[in-house]
């Protein structure tokens, strides 16, 4: 007999009330998307990844043409995505890094410094840091015949930064991708910093003053007595940081650099299949994410507090 | 075998209380050898870029609207004039020109509100009150034409043509307002012990935490009119703050979560057993004590909302940084300007999000020396 005052009998009403509520939504959703599909001849499904994509795409990893296909063309979306994320995160952990410990410097200028920076880019949005980089670098450079230079080892004109002896071949970088990676870079840093220095600040003073009465010098008591247990603390906030270093490089859309979301956007414009190019998109972030969680987790695992 | 002195050291000086501009820079400035050369090369950096940037935003720099002027001294200083021109088309994008004290209003009503709402003195039901008329009040003055109705006396402007401030204003403030029920149930959904209802919430959370907010958006603007019924395509607007509200409420949930996790079981059981049940139990014992633990981190989500909102200028909706473009890349006299510009806005971005990140500290203390 179900009883009402029984709390298992409430929590599994409870629990099929929601199912089905959303089972409802989701077919509900499902039978206007086909519906709405139907009446503007939207067609649907992933075959389009096969057909040739027909654009050009600024810059790639791999040799890319017109005539390749969709889902090649995402491919190299997504390693132009990877390629400045990664950038990106080693950058910002070492600048970050000297930034929280220069927070904590004894030196009032130095500290002074590393606040007034991490303030200063914490509080601008990510956005309108890369749009001023973006006009900075193809607007106020000078033109290629009269570029900017050190030696002739760098060059730097409104086409991007130049290495002509890098690799034999030399090497250019597009402004699009500098103003991508150096505003992400800079504004990713100010975050790292402050997690660096927090994770720093809360080892107790006791410890501190441990080491320096066993003799530590000031690098070993860093190495031996500071870090690893600031760590603890530090590496699942930085995770986050990272995570978020990634997902923010999807801004790449509002200067025009070929990152997988502004590919998967021509796609959408081109095909006019949205659900499935922005299905794509979240899958691959969502993959990353995980990905990255996962292995972060194991980092931090072995970081932790072994209590034995 | 050593010997040791037999005598008793000298006492140490006391710490110092009162120090002089001389001891202060001996010991901030000057105290080790690494201290005086990072001294000297950081005061040397300084002293090489202050100088040449007064000399470009201030000295050189040109702040009547006159383009010409702008023109000829385009390389030596800054052109604070394209900002004299613009700054109405900059703050409040493409709404109408001579209806443009509306969005001023609004945009008062508001921030004043927002201000008001910072005191703990006004924490009570009269401010949930104010803010319900300060919302009503919004939107009448923004949108204007009939409200169920009654006339309003004022011309009508459609939600595309908001813009500049007072949309960025609108959006951060009402997601934060709309998320943050949404996401205190979520994470007491999270905690629950019924597993259908934990986990469709931890699907909703890790789902929308490892997408970035852009696709998000270009979801809320591409895909929401596919999903609802043919024929309803609601607002542009209203699509895109659907979106930030659903993608905020899951950072805010995971905070809130934070704070749920640090309250000791003793808390719930005790309420138990006094008797009260499951939502008197959270909205009187739990609730109140974890969501004073995690004031700051709630703050920062908020102001990481703020910046966010300057994404919704992708989906084409001009809020500051989409009417900046809209004011200063069409016109050729003064678009080689745009950073001038960028750096105005950037002025209004960085005062607001300081003052909320001062704030968040205040707070925090307040609720620390209770």
């Amino acid at each position: 007999m179900l009883n009402w005052r029984s709390q298992r009998v409430r929590a599994s009403f409870y629990q099929i009330a929601l199912i089905g509520v959303l089972i409802g939504l989701v077919g509900w959703l499902l039978h206007n998307t086909l519906g709405n599909m139907r009446m503007r001849g939207i067609q649907s499904g992933f075959d389009f990844l096969l057909e040739p994509a027909g654009f050009d795409i600024g810059e790639s990893m791999l040799s890319f043409t017109a005539a390749q296909t969709y889902g090649q063309a995402f491919l190299v979306g997504l390693l132009n995505t990877l390629r400045v994320s990664c950038i990106a995160i080693v950058i910002c952990t070492l600048w970050g890094a000297v930034l929280g410990i220069g927070r904590l410097s004894g030196n009032a200028l130095a500290r002074g410094l590393c606040y007034a920076y991490t303030e200063l880019f914490r509080n601008i949005p990510l956005l309108l840091q890369l749009l001023m980089w973006y006009v900075v670098l193809v607007e106020w450079m000078p033109d290629t015949d009269a570029p900017l230079h050190f030696r002739d080892w760098v060059l730097l004109s409104k086409e991007g930064l130049t290495l002509p002896g890098f690799m034999s071949e030399g090497l250019t970088l597009t402004p699009e991708f500098l103003a991508l990676t150096w505003g992400l870079t800079l504004y990713t840093s100010a975050f790292v910093a402050e997690v660096i220095r927090s994770g720093i600040q809360s080892v107790p003073l006791g410890q501190i003053e441990a080491a320096l009465s066993i003799g530590l010098s000031p690098w070993q008591r860093l190495r031996l007595v500071v870090l690893p247990q600031a760590l603890r603390l530090i590496v699942p906030p930085l995770t986050n940081q990272y995570l978020n270093a990634i997902k923010n490089s999807s801004l790449a859309v509002a200067i025009g650099y070929p990152d997988l979301v502004s590919i998967s956007n021509t796609a959408l414009n081109q095909t006019g299949r949205a659900v499935e190019c922005i299905a794509i998109v979240m899958a691959v972030y969502l993959t990353l994410s995980l990905l990255i969680a996962g292995g972060m987790h194991y980092l931090n695992r072995r970081a932790a507090l072994k209590e034995r | 075998m050593q010997h040791y002195p037999n005598t008793l050291l000298p006492a140490r000086q006391p710490p110092l209380k009162n120090i002089s501009v001389a001891q202060w820079i001996k010991h901030n400035l000057w105290g080790t050898p690494t201290s005086a050369v990072t001294t000297v090369i950081l005061l040397l950096c300084l002293l090489w870029s202050i100088p040449s940037l007064l000399e470009w935003a201030a000295l050189h720099a040109v702040f009547s609207a006159d383009a010409d002027q702008c023109q000829v001294a385009r390389d030596i200083g800054a052109c604070w004039g394209v900002v004299t021109e613009k700054y109405r088309l900059i703050l409040f994008g493409r709404y109408p020109f001579d209806a443009q004290w509306r969005p001023l209003l609004a945009t008062a009503a508001l921030a004043s509100l927002l201000v008001m709402s910072c005191r703990p003195a006004f924490w009570n039901r009269f401010l949930a009150v104010a803010w319900m008329l300060v919302w009503l009040l919004f939107f009448v003055l923004m949108g204007g034409g009939k409200w169920f109705g009654i006339p309003t006396g004022l011309v009508y402007v459609a939600t595309d043509q908001w813009g500049g401030l007072p949309l960025t204003m609108m959006l951060a403030s009402l997601s934060i307002t709309l998320a943050f029920p949404l996401a205190v149930l979520v994470a007491l959904g999270r905690q629950s012990s019924m597993p259908a209802i934990r986990s469709v919430c931890v699907v909703y959370v890790e789902l929308v935490r490892g997408v970035p907010l852009i696709s998000v958006l270009f979801m809320a603007s591409f895909m929401l009119p596919l999903l609802l019924p043919t024929g309803t395509s609601p607002d542009v607007l209203l699509r895109v703050l659907v979106g930030i509200t659903l993608f905020s409420a899951a950072y805010t949930a995971e905070i809130v979560r934070g704070g749920l996790q640090a309250i000791p079981r003793g808390q719930v059981e005790a309420a138990y057993t006094l008797g009260l049940g499951y939502w008197q139990t959270q909205r009187q014992v739990v609730l109140p004590q974890a969501l004073a633990h995690v004031v700051p981190s709630l703050m920062n989500n908020f102001i990481a909302i703020f910046k966010d909102t300057s994404l919704v200028t992708i989906v084409s909706l001009y809020e500051l940084s989409g009417a900046l473009g809209l004011a200063v890349s069409g016109d050729p006299n003064w678009r080689p300007f745009k950073l001038e510009a960028y750096l105005f806005i950037t002025l209004i971005y960085f005062c607001i999000c300081f003052a909320m990140s001062r704030y968040s500290l205040w707070v925090e203390r307040q609720l620390t020396h209770r």
